[in-house]
């Protein structure tokens, strides 16, 4: 990675966390849970991470591959998992009937 | 398909899938946007998951493929059976499986670069992979204890031993050493197996002296942290989608994690290093009787409420293990019946989690509207008839207010103590989880209705019914 990228994917972090700041700050309570198992499958992005490593063909860097796979299951978990689960909550939050 | 068009194609659906997520997250902070919103965010996932496949060579897709749709079948069998009370600990263990996962992804990418003779690896790369397993690796092991805690398969309790701050000390440092020696020397596997191992050791060791009521700040943490790996690992990748989403959810845990500890008047340093409430278990014990309480049955305390014309009603994690939300949803409604107001007041660390009570009562099919945040109910508690704590100690201790030496003093507590007559269902006098004693039991206008909160409420239910 050239230190040019570098600097490119520093910015991308920074902005994206300021805006990550920005957009929860005033969350009402009522919401902290379905926000936090919302979020926990967003970070089951690692699955993309996950694709690519599983990557490589056959003989070529097993190891690498069979633990892309492994993360690969996890990562699924974590990503399906997580938003069945958020859905199943929001549904049950309604207001007067 | 030619290259540079795919990859343009590709590095465009990331950003859409970029700004779909940051949509996303925007309408879950509100309640009428929430669902729409976690809609949005898992078409962004699919989105990025699908133009990451268009990257692989055909030849592999089977594997990927097969994979995903059991990865998906479990996780959805497993996300539709559990049940609402359960929601603490499923949401740690599937954030422990976004740790593991950056972990595998990191040292996966650490592999293939170590053995191929064709890549040096580059200085930024070795850091990020460290930085990525190290989170990683505490993000699963620590979920995996706080998913053990939160389901009882391990003891809640904080645990813990003499020196056991030093002996973290000494982990960690060596853990620095190796990582440096790692990141100088990438192609040495075995500094990578001790970063690793350190790191999944002091997840452990990190999250067991937390004790049970100091969750909501751990599972914060965590989720933030499994962010922050994803973000890392995005580093090591050399993909924006992932830094992106990571950085998202490293700001929200951390978000979350500051409201929880500002409504336990406490530091983050102070939770992490643990043993609350330990040294004054044993001093508080011995003063037990001082508390002269007075009983109520069930039947004069359902007259009680009968005669009121406004009850507030406080949970606590009690109300959550005693599964009494429906049965209380119940009498909410039989009291409204009979032209009494009804409401709920939440503390924001009631409970196990962010949030835990209004999830449990939403289950229960109380509208969220009744469900009342502590600023704007405390003002209340003077002109309310009844107030009705169940299962919840800590955050109605009036020592919080009163009393200096109190280890709670300072924390933001509801005013329960303000109403005409308070009545507070508990299964015994034991102290709450800080271990001190709640003077309010005490107090003249306190009753203790003593039993299992479900079985009590319930009795209360039918004599209300036949009134």
């Amino acid at each position: 990675m050239s230190i040019e990228n570098l600097i490119v994917l520093l910015y991308v972090l920074v902005l994206a966390s300021y805006v990550g700041f920005e957009l929860i700050a005033k969350v009402p309570p009522t919401l902290h849970t379905p926000l936090m198992s919302g979020s926990n499958a967003i970070s089951g992005i690692t699955i993309v991470g996950a694709i690519i490593c599983s990557g490589p063909l056959p003989g070529e860097f097993p190891l690498s591959k069979i633990l892309g796979i492994i993360a690969l299951f996890f990562a699924t978990l974590n990503v399906v998992g997580g938003y069945v689960v958020t859905d199943r909550m929001l549904q049950m939050f309604k207001k007067k009937k | 398909m030619n290259q540079q068009l795919l990859t343009i194609i590709i590095q465009l659906s990331y950003l859409v899938a970029s700004v779909l997520f940051i949509i996303g997250i925007k309408m879950l902070g509100k309640t009428h946007t929430a669902r729409r919103g976690n809609i949005y965010s898992a078409v962004a996932m699919f989105i990025a998951i699908v133009a990451t496949l268009l990257v692989r060579d055909v030849l592999s897709y089977t594997e990927i493929f097969v994979t995903i749709l059991v990865g998906s079948a479990v996780g959805t069998y497993v996300a539709k059976k559990v049940e609402m009370t359960q929601m603490p600990e499923m949401v740690a263990l599937f954030n422990g499986f976004g740790g593991i996962s950056s972990v595998l992804v990191a040292t996966s990418e650490y592999w293939r670069m170590a053995h191929d003779a064709n890549i040096a690896m580059p200085l930024v790369t070795g850091i990020t992979v460290v930085l990525s397993v190290i989170i990683g690796a505490v993000t699963f092991t620590g979920s995996m204890v706080a998913y053990g805690k939160l389901s009882g398969k391990v003891n809640g309790n904080a645990i813990t031993f003499s020196g056991q701050h030093a002996f973290n000390a000494i982990l960690f440092l060596a853990m620095l050493v190796a990582s440096i020696f790692l990141v100088l020397d990438p192609n040495n596997d075995i500094y990578m197996y001790v970063v690793l191992a350190i790191g999944l050791l002091l997840g452990i060791l990190t999250v067991i002296p937390i004790g049970g009521a100091d969750m909501p700040v751990v599972i914060s943490l965590l989720n933030s942290y499994s962010g922050v790996a994803a973000c890392f690992t995005g580093f090591v990748l050399n993909n924006q989608v992932l830094i992106i989403s990571g950085a998202l959810v490293g700001a929200s845990g951390i978000i979350l994690t500051q409201i929880m500890c500002k409504a336990m008047n406490r530091s983050l340093v102070s939770v992490l290093l643990g043993g609350f409430g330990q040294g004054t278990t044993a001093a508080a014990g011995g003063s037990a009787s001082d508390i002269q309480v007075k009983e109520v049955g069930v039947e004069e305390a359902a007259m009680i409420f009968d005669s009121a014309s406004s009850v507030i009603i406080v949970p606590g994690y009690g109300m959550a293990v005693a599964q009494a939300q429906h049965i209380v949803r119940e009498m909410t409604e039989l009291l409204e019946k009979k032209n009494i107001t009804v409401k709920f007041a939440i503390h924001p660390v009631a409970g196990r989690m962010p949030g835990h009570m209004n999830v449990l009562l939403a289950e229960a099919n109380v509208p969220y509207d009744k469900l009342i945040e502590m600023e704007n109910i405390n003002d209340e508690f003077s002109n309310t008839d009844v107030c009705l704590i169940i299962g919840a100690n800590d955050v109605v201790n009036p020592a919080a207010r009163t009393n200096p030496a109190s280890p709670i003093y300072g924390m933001p507590i509801l005013n329960a103590d303000k109403a005409r007559t308070v009545i507070i269902s508990k299964r015994s006098m034991a102290s709450g989880y800080a271990g001190i004693e709640n003077e309010l039991f005490g107090y003249p206008n306190a009753l203790m209705l003593f039993g299992d909160a479900k079985a009590t409420i319930t009795k209360v239910v039918g004599e209300l019914k036949e009134m």
